[in-house]
């Protein structure tokens, strides 16, 4: 390629680099932002402050609860086509366990489950005691993994509804492999609450609650269960209480949910129903006049007011003791759904934002001092041809930044140290082209062709050792998670930028200089 | 104006010092398998023990003893405190088990205990880090594969490049991706599978004499050892940080052997009839300037990272400052080194003059 080319294209690559690079910088880029590109490089968490989780979903649960439904419908089904089926309960998880008491009725059992649960393979039945036979039935592979990953993705899109509702910017969460879904939320300053709304189920269900049932009592009548009950004004010291089993609403009925006071100035929480939820709690409400409602919140009973009146209209409200800000949380997860199943937090990470800045304002400078002694090194060292080394080093750094803007990769922290490293290490190709120069112009030839044969020669070796180089980068890349991503960003376009500058641009420039330097010879 | 360190007609002989070096490495070597097996163990950071830190920022400094004995209730369970920084007001608060930690809980007891411990001086949680044992396996796995597949791609990388063997270099990829794949099926921790890939990987090269790549690996082995074994002896926590680090500090090893090897290939075309150990002393004289340039403006810009680039990064500093010295070192005495004890020059001619297609002609020699 012809000198005027190379600079051509060197100036090129510098003027695309500088348009990159500059939305960056904090003062230029707001006041040039009409007429340049927009991509900026991001902050990560470490630098920004913020919260940063790893979620776990546990799909086994939703498994078993999916198996738990489709075993109420089985009775039910079973039911309208005068078919008794008793107890279907799950077991281990994974396994739908119920009765037939009637071995005559198999026959119609069978097409039953054939025709409405083709997802359930079932196994043959055995003989119990009394003519009963014991079914066994478990999901097929394709639906157990169907509704792990209807879990997972609703899960998501519950936690993002949430997020929403909280109101972060540009909250980041994604689905990661083993059922897991990382969350990072920058800038938030109470990573308490956030993890409480993110984290927490909030299924929501009405029970009728059973007076007649002793909650102590060991022994309970079938569809009867006891759940924990938060007293009211007791602090959260647990009751227990005995209700129906089956709900008679959850919370997928609920359209919105809003905090409120009432008269005393406490906090509730008032919902209102869809048009179904709304039918089926006016009836409910209508056929129970006197008893008492349970309304049950994963698991717990919140309140179990006394049903005075049919009640219209749709619309219900959860008491307790909540605090303000409580009965807000609440709020915003019954408005964004709930969780399929149960979400517990396997890593957190938060930086405070004070913190963040510190370590800019560190890393900024260990970057700084570190050039710094670099280029004081290299100028002192080489002379003139050391002051073109440093011309490259800045070339490598606005290279480095323009591609981190134009990939809008994240800096972190570490990538500030790769930023540095890359500092020290970008004057290797320089060192290596130089010292063949130098060995070339002992040998007593020409400015010039000392110029060539340097390069030449030098060129195998750099790329050799930058490929090794480039290798640990791209494997720390594909092997790293978060910070260290951005560590091997930010070293690996360090290396391929210092050697296009060391290689292409200083070679134009040297054959050029070489060209007219005459019989001074090189400083070098 | 410029100036020269090491003249050019330098000759100093490394090759014949090798066994006082070698004493020192094994020394090194030795002292960190004590302290790793006997003396204080590898501290593995919370990346991949799992755990908690809790970092937090008193107003006024505080005293290290009132902090540990304010802090040792038993709703805090083995905590440790260190001093983090400058200036006396932040400290790390370590908590031994990550079962079941509860983020929101944990402030609240950390916050009450400092409030009662220190009244007048608030405190102020900065940084909080949960690592559940599952992630961490996780990450300890993610982070022995980095190792598994940097090892395999750059023993594959050297002996294609050095030796022109690159069906050697695929016979070796293919005998260590099945041994481990084999190795795998028997539910090895993948600990024990990347030990494997590394006696694997120095087995094949020793039988099919791929010199280069088993020089390249045995030092870049040699110098992970001692960087970690130092480590351990100044307790320093592995974390994702520092696993970076040792990850830079092969490549960066390898920089420094690759450019070795690269002049003593060039120097056994130019002069077949020396003997090895003059070829390496050459080649490693020939390459000292640079060398010495490219590790002292490495080591000062990690000495700038050292000492300001804050409490996070402060141990990824040192690991690549023991680094840079180990590695520099090794790619003399060490990878150069196994060349000489494995094979004679004829050995090595008869290798660089196979076909040299990747090269320009005219390249070599004195022109």
């Amino acid at each position: 390629m012809g000198l005027r080319w190379r600079l051509i294209l060197a100036s090129l690559v510098f003027l695309v680099s500088l348009m990159y690079a500059l939305p960056s910088v904090p003062v230029i880029g707001p006041a040039l932002e009409r007429v340049l590109p927009s991509s900026k490089i991001n902050l990560g968490l470490d630098l920004k402050g913020g919260i940063h989780l790893t979620l776990g979903v546990d799909v086994a649960k939703a498994v078993s609860n999916s198996l738990a439904l489709a075993g109420q419908d089985l009775r039910r089904m079973a039911q309208d086509e005068k078919i008794v089926v008793l107890r279907p309960r799950v077991v281990g998880g994974t396994a739908l366990e119920f009765l037939l008491p009637r071995a005559d009725n198999e026959a119609k059992l069978r097409e039953i489950l054939a025709r409405h649960f083709p997802q359930l393979s079932v196994g043959q039945p055995q003989a119990g005691e009394g003519g009963q036979l014991r079914y066994v039935a478990r999901f097929t592979q394709a639906e157990v993994k169907r509704i792990e990953d209807l879990a997972l993705d609703q899960a998501l899109r519950t936690i993002r509804n949430r997020i929403d509702q909280f109101g972060v910017a540009e909250p980041d969460i994604r689905k990661q492999a083993g059922n897991r879904i990382q969350v990072q939320l920058p800038g938030i300053s109470d990573p308490r609450r956030a993890v409480q709304i993110i984290g927490q189920t909030a299924h929501l269900e009405f029970h009728l609650v059973r007076e007649d049932v002793d909650p102590a009592k060991a022994v309970l009548p079938t569809g009867v269960v006891v759940l924990p009950m938060l007293e009211k004004d007791a602090g959260h010291s647990e009751g227990r209480i005995a209700v129906e089993r089956d709900s008679m609403l959850t919370g997928e009925d609920v359209a919105d949910a809003r905090p409120a006071f009432d008269n005393m100035n406490k906090s509730y929480v008032t919902m209102s129903f869809n048009a179904r939820g709304a039918r089926i709690f006016e009836r409910v409400t209508g056929e129970s006049v006197g008893r008492r409602m349970a309304i049950v919140l994963d698991g717990k009973v919140y309140s179990a007011p006394v049903i005075r009146e049919r009640i219209g209209g749709g619309k219900a409200s959860i008491s307790g003791s909540f605090t303000t800000a409580e009965a807000q949380d609440l709020a915003i997860v019954l408005r964004a759904g709930s969780l399929p199943a149960p979400v517990s937090v396997l890593e957190e990470r938060s930086v405070g934002p004070s913190l963040g800045q510190e370590a800019i304002d560190s890393g900024v400078r260990a970057a700084l001092v570190g050039a710094a002694a670099v280029v004081l090194f290299i100028g002192i060292y080489y002379g003139v041809s050391g002051f073109i080394a440093n011309l490259m080093l800045c070339f490598t750094m606005l290279i480095v930044m323009a591609g981190m803007g134009a990939f809008g990769a994240t800096l972190t922290l570490p990538g500030i140290a790769g930023i540095v490293l890359t500092i020290g290490m970008a004057v290797d190709a320089n060192v290596l082209i130089y010292e063949r120069i130098r060995e070339e112009l002992r040998l007593g030839l020409t400015p010039l062709a000392a110029v060539r044969a340097g390069f030449d020669r030098a060129v195998v070796s750099i790329t050799d050792a930058n490929l090794t180089s480039i290798i640990v980068t791209v494997i720390l890349y594909q092997f790293g998670t978060g910070p260290i991503r951005g560590f091997a960003v930010t070293l690996g376009l360090g290396i391929v930028a210092s050697m296009f500058t060391a290689i292409f641009v200083s070679r134009a420039i040297f054959e050029e200089w070489a060209r007219h330097c005459g019989p001074k010879g090189l400083s070098i | 104006m410029s100036f020269t360190f090491i003249k050019h007609d330098t000759n100093i002989d490394f090759i014949g010092k090798r066994y006082w070096v070698y004493a020192v490495s094994v020394l090194l070597i030795l002292i960190g398998i004590i302290s790793a097996v006997w003396g204080n163990g590898l501290k593995m950071g919370i990346d991949f023990a799992g755990g908690v830190i809790v970092q937090v920022q008193f107003q006024e400094p505080v005293a290290d003893e009132a902090l540990k004995k304010g802090l040792d209730i038993p709703a805090l369970p083995g905590i440790s405190t260190q001093r983090f920084g400058e200036g006396g007001r932040d400290y790390l608060l370590r908590f031994s088990s990550a079962e079941n930690a509860d983020a929101t809980h944990l402030r609240t007891t950390v916050m009450e205990a400092l409030t009662a411990t220190f009244p007048g001086n608030t405190a102020e949680i900065v940084r909080l880090e949960i690592v559940g044992p599952k992630v961490g396996a996780d990450l300890t796995n993610k982070a022995l594969s980095a190792l598994y597949y940097a090892i395999l791609l750059i023993a594959v990388y050297i002996s294609g490049r050095f030796e022109q063997r690159w069906m050697a270099g695929a016979i070796m990829a293919a005998a260590l991706w099945g041994g481990i794949y084999v190795a795998g099926l028997t539910g090895l921790g993948m600990g024990w599978l990347v030990l494997l890939a590394l006696g694997i990987t120095m087995a094949v090269c020793f039988v099919l004499r791929l010199n280069f790549a088993l020089g390249a690996v045995v030092g870049l082995i040699h110098d992970v050892a001692i960087t970690v074994g130092l480590l351990s002896l100044m307790n320093v926590e592995i974390d994702l940080n520092v696993m970076a680090a040792l990850m830079t500090l092969v490549g960066f090893s390898l920089n420094d052997t690759i450019i070795i090897y690269d002049r003593l290939r060039e120097n056994l075309r130019a002069t077949p009839d020396l003997d090895m150990a003059h070829l390496i002393n050459k080649s490693v004289n020939q390459t000292l300037s640079r060398t010495i340039l490219t590790s002292g403006t490495t080591l000062l810009s990690t000495l700038a990272l050292y000492f300001l680039g804050g409490g996070v990064i402060h141990d990824f500093a040192l690991t690549m400052l023991i680094g840079v010295v180990v590695g520099t070192a090794s790619s003399i005495y060490v990878s150069s080194a196994i060349l000489l004890a494995l094979g004679d020059t004829d050995f090595y001619v008869r290798l660089v003059q196979r076909k040299e297609q990747y090269e320009r002609p005219g390249e070599h020699g004195v022109v």
